[in-house]
């Protein structure tokens, strides 16, 4: 996937990190966070929530479903879907509604990771 | 415990503009009231607060905006106790209040509770909308108004309702691309609704601007199309559109375009699991966006102390919400006899009036809005309905077909709507696949049983941090 906005907004303004796919736009942003995402460090705006900071960084695929282990994101936006449910400092908490702040430790598919570090049954398949 | 029960006068679940009127009427009448909401400030949906601090001529450029700074400086003036970032797992019938925030466990006893928790975004499922990509309408709006962040390339807007255009037109305004709209309505159903439209210029002037904007960035507009299928490995590439019959069937295998997101959503339907969980009855009502609360006089309910504002007794839009917040506000003060009859009929007449009249327009978008059979009956067997237990129609329509006649017997046969959305998601499709198969009303399909916790949390958030003093003990211990 290509992104002009990607192209036509280099990352000269401080304010503005652009991302190969969603965009942040130049409005007056808070001061710039990083959180630390599955290990990597990732940058954020101060009160924006973690599951857009994900997708502005790229990162649009958050957990797989249980069954198919299918990719699965961001959805509702408002807290309803559960679609964006990541690890969030050892709390599984929707994304879209989880103000981000400077050091956080976010584990995407948590609970996969979990299970599959548990399962013997997952890794005998 | 850490974390007493504490005790107001009236709680009121949800900060958008019906809980926040609701909040200021009760305040105004002396009363005190605690609001709660998820998110970490008031404004609701409609009223999002941006997360960044908005520019004069960002608030100028928004009536939204606007409206929403408005709202929350009053209700932050009100000396209304702000609950923000709670979310609301349990109401007791005693009513008695269980959240949950970053602090860990609370509990609230009120005399009067006010529910206002707004609408879900309906969205009838097609091949591939649990793509990461695939996003809600609504939940577009908040990414461009609350966040300030586009969507990249190629986004398809898809569905039904005035959204449409709003969120096609930001999407342009903020930079972004937009493959198409795909709307469902034909523009002969868009003038039918302009006389009730026309009953509030301002919105009508805001969608008219929407209209030309689009057309003018030459974006293809496709009335009387829907989205039939979204394709990509784990993310969005394409997605196939195709024409719709008077019962919004598709027809014919339509065309593919390339995209690389797809918004999408058919309209909205009223968040009733507070009002159930309580024990307020309710009724369907299609226009009114599906099962809506069953109400009495001036925003109250059958059960005493409790009253419902706003969206989530029947889709109206925001200007009456206002009203019927207000309205339910002022009520509950007049039965805690904080307001004489005779105050308090002074103050509702007024409100009365003008919330008939934002009905009046509220009522004429859910109508044109209201979602037709055919979106439902096309969904094909392999197609995911429920999306947290991946419950497919070939499985729901197995499971109506062998005797389940209604959503919870749905439930407790397959799973679906037993996810941590606890069905919230695909609540009005699964209740329409089952009245067809079944050849039954939506009506008799009903509405899943409310359970706690209304939202996910875990054991470790309800008991938060205890000393050892704290947890009750038989005196003297036994022994």
């Amino acid at each position: 996937m290509t992104s002009s906005q990607a192209q036509a907004s280099p990352n000269q303004t401080p304010q503005v990190t652009a991302s190969p796919d969603w965009v942040r736009k130049p409005v007056a942003r808070g001061p710039a966070i990083r959180l630390v995402v599955d290990g990597v460090t990732v940058t954020a705006f101060e009160g924006e929530s973690v599951g857009v900071a994900l997708a502005a960084a790229g990162r649009l695929v958050l957990r797989h479903s249980p069954g198919l282990g299918a990719p699965r994101g961001m959805f509702c936006l408002m807290g309803v879907c559960q679609e964006c449910a990541v690890d969030i400092d050892g709390a599984m908490l929707p994304s879209c509604m989880t103000p981000a702040r400077d050091g956080m430790r976010v584990t995407t598919d948590a609970l996969t990771r979990r299970r599959d570090a548990g399962s013997p049954r997952k890794t005998a398949e | 415990m850490t974390a007493p029960v504490r005790s107001v006068d009236i709680a009121v679940l949800g900060a958008g503009p019906a809980g926040a009127e609701a909040a200021i009427a009760a305040r105004e009448a002396g009363l005190t009231v605690a609001i709660i909401d998820e998110s970490p400030r008031a404004g609701g949906q409609v009223w999002r607060a941006p997360f960044y601090r908005p520019s004069e001529s960002d608030i100028r450029k928004s009536p939204d905006l606007a409206a929403g700074e408005r709202m929350r400086a009053r209700l932050a003036n009100s000396g209304a106790e702000t609950l923000f970032g709670h979310r609301l797992w349990f109401a007791a019938p005693s009513l008695t209040l269980s959240t949950v925030s970053a602090d860990g466990p609370h509990w609230l006893s009120a005399r009067a509770f006010v529910i206002a928790t707004g609408t879900t975004e309906c969205v009838v499922p097609v091949p591939g909308v649990t793509l990461p990509g695939v996003v809600g309408l609504a939940a577009t709006t908040i990414l461009l108004k609350a966040h300030g962040v586009v969507p990249g390339g190629r986004v398809l807007v898809a569905g039904v309702g005035p959204l449409l255009y709003a969120v096609a037109a930001g999407i342009l305004e903020s930079g972004g691309r937009v493959a198409a709209v795909v709307d469902l309505s034909r523009p002969l159903e868009w003038v039918a609704a302009l006389p009730a439209l026309a009953t509030r210029p301002d919105l009508l002037r805001r969608g008219l601007g929407w209209a030309t904007s689009l057309r003018r960035a030459g974006v293809a507009l496709r009335f009387g199309h829907t989205v039939t299928a979204i394709a990509g490995e784990t993310g969005v590439t394409s997605a196939r559109i195709a024409p719709v019959d008077a019962d919004w069937h598709p027809v014919g295998p339509g065309e593919a375009i390339d995209v690389s997101c797809v918004a999408i959503g058919h309209g909205l339907t009223p968040a009733t699991e507070t009002a159930r969980l309580v024990g307020v009855p309710h009724v369907y009502q299609a226009t009114r966006g599906g099962f809506v609360p069953r109400m009495c006089a001036d925003r109250a309910t059958a059960l005493p102390g409790v009253y419902i504002a706003g969206d989530c007794a029947g889709i109206s839009g925001a200007a009456a919400a206002e009203l019927s917040g207000r309205l339910a506000g002022l009520r509950a003060a007049h039965d805690l006899g904080a307001l004489t009859a005779d105050r308090f009929e002074r103050l509702a007449r007024p409100v009365r009036a003008r919330l008939r009249r934002a009905e009046t327009f509220g009522n004429a978008i859910s109508r044109l809005m209201t979602v037709r059979p055919g979106l439902a009956r096309a969904i094909p067997d392999e197609t995911i309905v429920c999306r947290c237990e991946e419950v497919t129609r070939a499985t729901i329509d197995r499971a109506a077909r062998a005797g389940a006649e209604d959503v919870n017997q749905l439930k407790s046969t397959t799973r679906c709507g037993m996810g941590p959305c606890q069905g919230r998601m695909c609540a009005e499709t699964a209740g329409q696949l089952v009245a067809m198969a079944r050849a039954g009303s939506r009506a008799e399909a009903g509405q899943w049983t409310a359970r706690a916790p209304l939202r996910p949390l875990t054991v470790s958030e309800l008991v938060g941090a205890y000393e050892y003093d704290d947890i009750p003990k038989i005196t003297p211990l036994p022994g």
